[in-house]
């Protein structure tokens, strides 16, 4: 970032925080407030993780919205890689952290983290930054690297992936909320929301060994469907994803976006990574099993620039 | 020193070791930092040595301490830093417990042919052929095996179980490690030597020692020179034989007043338990001293007896558990030349020839990449460390065994040099791939590839198939562990047999850029 656009885009997201303070008063990101338009999707632009949350979910009407008193809530970032958040391979800790706290807000009895992560689980939950961030809210950072915590399930209506081990946590938890990363992929050419749910089976060799596409599209069949997504588009690895080799696979594009529905979300966020979703097969084949739409003209979107 | 505290210091002492010992092997979690481990080890007479003649420092220097110490004490190392002899005390002590018969020793004659035989047949093969008997019989190697192949299940039993447990209440804060286990082939040595070292110690003290291990032989030979060592006052001994009975090491001959140094493993049970205290812990010096002729130096005649328990050529055991089954499966088998040796091995020539197979690496590895080998690097290597791709792979960011490692075997490795250290290379197998077989997309390998030595490029239709670059390869398998396909892996990682620099990856600006509108 040159130190102009810095110095405008700080003044710009300065007026907008004084703004908000001196309108609705700072409770009011956390209060559950009353949105008079119902949104499909928020996508925020221009601040940080943390802030860029604050303003979306107000525009949902607060986390209030989707979490009842004393329910247990799954937070599921990106952990797949152990590698340090600047590189981008991660949720960004942050929004992770930001998360729990609207989480507790709202009522949550307890906020579970967990990954299954492609590298070795210690490090990655430690180099990622997310397991401080999240304990440091008050959630708790679950394991996820052996099969025992991982429990049969069965999707009937499933093209390929009609059986799968899913983690403990999906099962247990009352609500569960999807915190993916936009990144590159060298195979499906992106991974966000739907994608994400990798991360939640033990056996992912099956899904790559089995119609990669299909099954994650099948995936999104399971009855414990997210009640949110919300797809941090800060720093975007745009090549060499998912895992990054170096700084310059990443772009800062400081946007977010949030959405309950998330074949809108990766639809929406493929485009940010300048890819037609129609390329993304899991996304064409997603659209056509009803899972969500991809036709992002159609839905209600609120485009908030900070 | 005529009291007892000798003795309280040596079990003091001992315990303490001992329980280092045990948690180092016993940290599966690897929270004790490496500079804790490298200064326990440091005294570790044979690894010390290997260390030394590999590298020629006075910071190998450990077992020169130790000669030192045993030059002006007796063999102090037996019983203070040995940890298969502090454990050996252990379990004489049970079996003492169990049976009152265990915990009566009397003097014995040596195994004079039978320990002086080993000590040289060990030097003689260690100097003409290969480590392989100091691999086999080096003390601290054969503990180091006790607790990674028979202890650490155990270990993670409990953990699991705790585990387990506090998941009943919600706590996360242990976690379950699965108990994999090694190939079957593996534990026979471990097992056997447990069992003849248990027996050994639980009837007869400190039998093993003084017959079998060649340290404790050496150090024998030089204690008959040792400036310290306990000695009888004729004056007060009544010849009641209670030191003789408490001998753990069988060496004290109380009808002639006579200690075989050479045996004593500096316990000091003897001096605790004289009640006129006629044993002491003293300059040598003083009056008459019968040079206990050893006649064993003249039976010096090498005996050939191996214990090897044969091991037979068997096939590398690839175990694939929770495996994916693909539809198909893949035809062509990998043609691999060579074992992958761990990051700081240098060429597997070098490092085969300093390793002792003592498992603190296999122990650590925190990703359990390293399995002890069977017939990988032949017979000599046999349980010497092997990267196994089809369990694991190397975690980039990690170089926990070149650290730790006591005989410098694996050499330490900076972060920044092993990421560029090239231990095999890529080669893919297309008629094996998934898309070209299903005609689906799958990456697993570019996905996983940590330098994007593995990258895809545009196949059929809207797929992507994988490609290599092994010039930026460093070998560290975590794309043929990734790969899906069984039996056999379309991606596959063949060992350098000398370890070589991979290139760095090449870094190129993203096109993409900040976007300054929601671009939908």
């Amino acid at each position: 970032m040159r130190r102009r656009e810095f110095f405008r885009k700080s003044v710009g997201a300065g007026i907008a925080a004084g703004a908000a303070f001196s309108i609705g008063g700072y409770n009011k990101l956390w209060a559950a407030g009353t949105s008079p338009e119902k949104y499909d999707m928020v996508a925020i632009m221009g601040g940080e993780p943390d802030a860029m949350f604050d303003l979306g979910i107000q525009e949902l009407g607060g986390m209030g919205t989707f979490i009842r008193k004393g329910q247990k809530v799954l937070v599921k970032p990106n952990i797949g890689w152990d590698v340090v958040p600047e590189l981008a391979a991660n949720t960004n800790p942050n929004l992770v952290k930001r998360i729990i706290e609207h989480c507790f807000r709202a009522g949550a009895k307890e906020v579970y983290v967990f990954d299954h992560t492609c590298d070795n689980w210690v490090n990655t939950y430690k180099n990622s930054g997310i397991e401080k961030a999240a304990k440091a809210a008050g959630a708790k950072v679950v394991p996820g690297n052996t099969e025992n915590y991982y429990q049969e399930i069965e999707i009937p209506t499933a093209v390929k992936l009609k059986k799968a081990k899913v983690h403990e946590l999906i099962m247990e938890t009352d609500v569960f909320i999807n915190v993916p990363i936009l990144k590159d992929h060298n195979s499906t050419r992106m991974t966000a929301c739907l994608k994400n749910m990798m991360g939640v089976v033990w056996d992912r060799g099956y899904w790559h060994s089995n119609d990669l596409h299909q099954c994650i599209a099948d995936y999104a069949l399971f009855e414990k469907k997210p009640v949110l997504n919300i797809i941090d588009c800060y720093n975007v690895m745009v090549k060499h994803g998912p895992q990054g080799v170096s700084k310059e696979d990443v772009v800062q594009m400081k946007s977010q976006i949030i959405t309950s529905d998330w074949v809108a979300g990766d639809a929406a966020a493929a485009k940010m990574l300048s890819i037609d979703p129609r390329r993304v097969d899991y996304i064409p084949i997603a659209h056509k099993m009803g899972l969500g739409n991809m036709n992002l003209e159609s839905l209600n979107i609120k485009r908030i620039k900070m | 020193m005529t009291s007892s505290f000798l003795r309280k210091l040596r079990i003091l002492f001992s315990s303490i070791v001992l329980i280092c010992f045990f948690f180092v092997f016993a940290d599966f979690m690897s929270v004790i930092p490496e500079k804790y481990i490298n200064s326990l080890l440091y005294l570790q007479f044979v690894p010390s040595a290997l260390k030394y003649i590999n590298l020629t420092t006075m910071a190998a220097g450990g077992f020169i301490i130790v000669l030192l110490l045993t030059l002006l004490t007796g063999r102090t190392y037996c019983s203070f830093l040995c940890p298969l002899g502090i454990g050996q005390d252990l379990f004489s002590r049970i079996g003492g417990r169990i049976k009152r018969k265990f915990r009566r020793f009397g003097y014995k004659k040596p195994h004079t042919i039978i320990r002086y035989s080993l000590l040289v047949l060990t030097l003689g093969t260690a100097i003409f052929y290969g480590l392989y008997l100091v691999t086999l019989l080096d003390p601290y190697s054969i503990f180091g095996r006790f607790m990674t192949y028979l202890g650490e299940p155990v270990i993670l039993l409990i953990n699991n179980f705790l585990t387990w447990l506090l998941g009943k209440f919600d706590v996360y804060t242990l976690h379950h490690v699965d108990i994999r286990g090694f190939n079957p082939m593996t534990y026979a040595v471990p097992v056997a030597f447990f069992l003849l070292v248990g027996t050994m110690s639980f009837v007869k003290g400190r039998l093993y020692c003084n017959m079998i291990c060649p340290v404790g032989t050496l150090l024998g030979l030089i204690s008959k020179v040792s400036i310290f060592r306990v000695k009888f006052s004729e004056s007060k001994c009544t010849r009641c034989g209670r030191c003789s009975v408490r001998c753990k090491a069988s060496c004290i001959d109380f009808l002639n007043y006579n200690i075989d140094v050479s045996r004593c493993v500096n316990c000091f049970n003897c001096i605790d338990v004289c009640p006129e205290k006629a044993l002491s812990y003293s300059f040598i010096a003083s009056k008459e001293k019968p040079a206990n002729t050893d006649e064993g130096r003249r039976k010096f005649v090498a005996g050939s007896l191996l214990m090897l328990l044969g091991i037979t050529t068997s096939a590398r055991n690839q175990d694939q558990e929770g495996a994916p089954v693909p539809r198909k499966e893949s035809t062509v088998k990998e043609p691999r030349n060579f074992p992958v040796c761990p990051p700081g091995a240098g060429s597997m020539e070098e490092f085969t020839k300093y390793c002792t197979a003592c498992s603190l690496c296999i122990n650590a590895c925190p990703n359990n990449v390293l399995q002890p080998a069977v017939m990988q690097y032949g017979i000599a290597g046999f349980m010497q460390p092997v990267m196994d791709y089809h369990r694991s792979f190397c975690t980039f960011n990690c170089t926990v065994c070149t650290e730790i490692c006591p005989t410098n075997a694996l050499k330490p490795l900076l972060l920044e040099a092993k990421k560029l250290t090239q231990l095999g290379k890529v080669f893919f197998i297309k008629d094996n791939c998934i898309v070209k077989t299903e005609k689906t997309a799958c990456g697993a390998c570019s996905e996983a590839c940590p330098t994007k030595a593995v990258y895809m490029v545009p196949y059929e239709g809207n797929l992507v198939i994988p490609e290599t670059n092994q010039d930026i390869c460093i070998g560290c398998g975590h794309c043929e562990y990734a790969c899906p396909v069984t039996p056999y892996k379309a991606i596959f990682v063949d060992g350098n047999p000398v370890h070589m620099a991979a290139a760095k990856p090449e870094i190129k600006e993203a096109e993409i850029t900040t976007p300054e509108e929601f671009p939908f």
